[in-house]
């Protein structure tokens, strides 16, 4: 009987709908934010990629020795040097005389905290890469620590309220702002919640010369404390709320934002996570820390002029919504 | 044709005759001159390569990781606090199995800060899994790096050429620089068999537990125990070409019949030797140059020890409340002879202090007529400068 293969697996590579950098069967927790981020951005980013990657939780529950989820060439060193690890490969790259472009993904410590001179160095010698960093707003890896990013009031393992704390004392580090005083071509935030215009901004950055940087909210259900399955509500309402401004910017200076259509109270965000459980006590300084975060909320709406208009198909909540008749942004 | 060239300068021109792709550093005396160097070669013209100039040493070992990964021949240069500041980057590049060559331009630690030279940086990188070559004189560090960057990729082991910082780093000495022939013809064009290629998807450095993790290491253990044969064999080879020998893993000088031997690392073998032989009425001696430090070759040891009654080794490091750093492996070597010798351990030359031609006589009348070995000792120190307390 001649028994022959519907498809060889050429023929259903070539049918999956888009390329995928990242494969499933890997290690994340369910409801991983960040797993998802780097699977969009590698599928925007396509084959022709080399990828450095800090450690942390993206590194190790894909790579599990003698298993890996990557579909791409991948190297991880050590915690702090991505950026300079990209550098030297982007440099290899180049003298080679080959289109090879290069990524490097970090978390929020390997970006703000431990990475962040490598990547200034980076950024200030013009290397043609695009940094991802998958923002997770704490050191997850290592059992929720605080870092640079963590918000105002999070409870972390080392940011814990108490009789005299509520929670992180320090502010979310305006990383952006010190990305853009590098004056790179190309710097954006995204979230996981907007697919769609994440994978645009990838595709923008890996368009351009030079060093570009996006910075992906990515939550995570075990260290915010929220249900796995409301990842991309949780992600959908930093963005709506203004704590996470979804904005770009060229050179520093900002060319474009994802409007908010109608903001909501910050306490909508807050409190599907536990990490802000404590600012729902019913007392004096949860009060005053959740009218802090949302003055920050505010103050974000204000600065980059987040408030929208009017209905667009183009903001918080036309953004990836697909409408009847296949009326889909992006 | 000799040229007089100042070590540094010297090491620049030869590292551009091995065509790295990609080359960077951040400046740290006494390396900054080789890269220099190279950074004039570039803008002349003179050398094709990507010279990254980065804003720490931690960034200098991953940019030359990065590249080395992604399939191009990587060059960079350190010394002292800068070899401190890379050491996680060091030891991730020989864990991987990255070939990448670096100099180390010999200097002494912080604090209290002290620029000048000794081993203590390169020998704090004892354990990091790199080849580690010691040169006596430039144009051993010339030769040398050639040979690095073959031994290098063919073990795919990283290797640090150590060189003396300003005793070399700094002098001008008459020496030979290779053609750009006999360095094509002795160096294939760089390949690494694990880089980073999209036709070849691969994963580096990923999470490798338990269940793996000795074989990792006694595997990279069993490669650094084979690389001797490379060292050798790369040091033969280039002779053949230049004709010139840099000594192998250990080489033997001076005395061959002498009861006493000194053992060292580095530049202060020429000044033992002059000692010698400027003053016939002092105890004859053979040398023993410690070329490769890293592997450490026992069995070679044993062969330049044998006759010997004694055995000095003097190094310019040391592992405070220990004593020496290189004294106990060798006393551990020379145990498995039939006669080994009393090995005597000295460390001297410490942040840069001058070693005269006296070192010679001192340290051979403090072994003369010795029973058991000799205590450790900082032969030039002077408790004297020190208050009665820390004597």
């Amino acid at each position: 009987m001649n028994e022959q293969p519907l498809h060889d697996l050429d023929t259903l590579r070539a049918r999956q709908p888009r390329f995928r950098g990242l494969e499933s069967g890997h290690r994340a927790c369910q409801g991983c934010g960040e797993a998802l981020a780097a699977r969009l951005t590698t599928e925007a980013a396509g084959p022709d990629v080399v990828i450095a990657n800090a450690t942390g939780c993206l590194e190790v529950f894909t790579t599990p020795w003698p298993q890996s989820a990557w579909r791409l060439p991948w190297i991880h060193s050590v915690f702090g040097n991505t950026a300079a690890v990209a550098a030297g490969m982007e440099a290899a790259l180049k003298q080679q005389g080959r289109a090879t472009q290069v990524l490097a993904f970090a978390g929020d410590g390997g970006t703000f905290d431990i990475g962040f001179q490598a990547l200034s160095g980076m950024m200030e010698r013009g290397h043609d890469v695009l940094f991802v960093c998958f923002d997770n707003e704490a050191y997850m890896n290592t059992g929720v620590q605080r870092s640079g990013s963590t918000p105002h009031a999070a409870m972390t393992t080392t940011s814990p309220p108490g009789e005299l704390r509520m929670g992180k004392r320090h502010m979310k580090k305006d990383i952006l702002s010190i990305i853009a005083a590098h004056h790179i071509p190309y710097a954006a935030t995204a979230s996981v919640a907007y697919p769609s215009d994440l994978r645009k901004k990838v595709r923008r950055a890996m368009d351009t010369e030079g060093a570009s940087f996006l910075q992906i909210h990515s939550p995570c259900p075990l260290g915010w404390g929220h249900d796995g399955a409301k990842t991309i509500e949780v992600a959908r309402l930093a963005v709506q709320t203004g704590l996470f401004p979804v904005i770009e910017m060229e050179r520093g200076e900002l060319i474009g934002t994802l409007p908010i259509r109608e903001p909501r109270p910050v306490s909508d965000y807050l409190k599907l996570q536990n990490r802000f459980r404590h600012l729902f006590a019913s007392e004096y300084r949860a009060r005053k820390e959740l009218e802090h975060l949302q003055a920050i909320a505010n103050r974000n709406i204000e600065r980059f002029e987040l408030r929208g208009v009017g209905p667009e198909t183009y903001d918080t909540e036309g953004a990836d919504t697909v409408h009847r008749g296949g009326d889909r942004w992006a | 044709m000799a040229l007089a060239l100042e070590g540094s300068q010297a090491l620049a021109r030869t590292v551009a005759l091995c065509r790295p792709q990609v080359v960077a550093a951040y400046p740290i005396t006494p390396q900054t001159h080789i890269v220099e160097g190279i950074a004039k070669l570039v803008a002349d013209g003179k050398f094709n390569c990507e010279m990254v100039s980065v804003e720490s040493e931690h960034s200098a070992a991953s940019v030359a990781l990065g590249a080395a990964a992604a399939g191009s021949r990587a060059y960079t240069a350190s010394a002292s606090q800068g070899i401190l500041l890379m050491a996680e980057v060091l030891y991730d590049i020989s864990g991987l199995r990255i070939p990448l060559v670096m100099t180390c331009a010999n200097r002494a630690l912080s604090g209290p800060l002290n620029i000048w030279n000794d081993q203590q940086d390169s020998m704090s990188m004892r354990d990091s899994g790199w080849i580690q070559l010691y040169c006596a004189t430039n144009q051993e560090a010339v030769d040398t790096t050639v040979q690095a960057f073959r031994i290098a990729e063919r073990c795919e082991i990283p290797v640090m050429v150590c060189v003396d910082g300003f005793t070399l780093t700094h002098t001008l000495e008459p020496l030979e620089l290779p053609t750009a022939e006999q360095v094509d013809g002795f160096l294939p064009a760089y390949s690494f068999r694990h880089g980073l290629d999209p036709a070849e998807p691969r994963s580096l450095g990923t999470l490798v537990g338990p269940e793996h993790f000795s074989e990792v290491r006694h595997a990279h253990h069993q490669a650094m125990m084979r690389a001797q044969e490379e060292i050798e064999q790369a040091d033969a080879d280039w002779a053949a070409v230049v004709g010139r020998h840099c000594g192998g893993l250990v080489e033997t000088r001076g005395d061959p019949e002498a009861r006493l031997g000194i053992l060292t690392l580095g530049s202060v073998l020429g000044t033992l030797e002059d000692a010698m032989d400027l003053d016939p009425e002092l105890p004859r001696a053979r040398f023993i140059k410690l070329r490769s430090y890293r592997p450490f070759p026992a069995e070679a040891l044993r062969q330049a020890c044998e006759g010997l009654d004694h055995l000095i080794v003097l190094e310019r490091a040391l592992s405070p409340g220990a004593g020496g750093i290189v004294g106990p492996e060798v006393q551990t070597a020379v145990i498995g002879m039939a006669e080994p010798p009393r090995v005597h351990n000295y460390a001297a030359g410490l942040g840069g202090r001058d070693l005269s031609l006296d070192l010679y006589s001192r340290i051979v009348q403090a072994v003369f007529g010795a029973e058991r070995p000799r205590e450790f000792a900082i032969i030039d120190a002077d408790p004297a400068l020190l208050p009665e307390s820390d004597r």
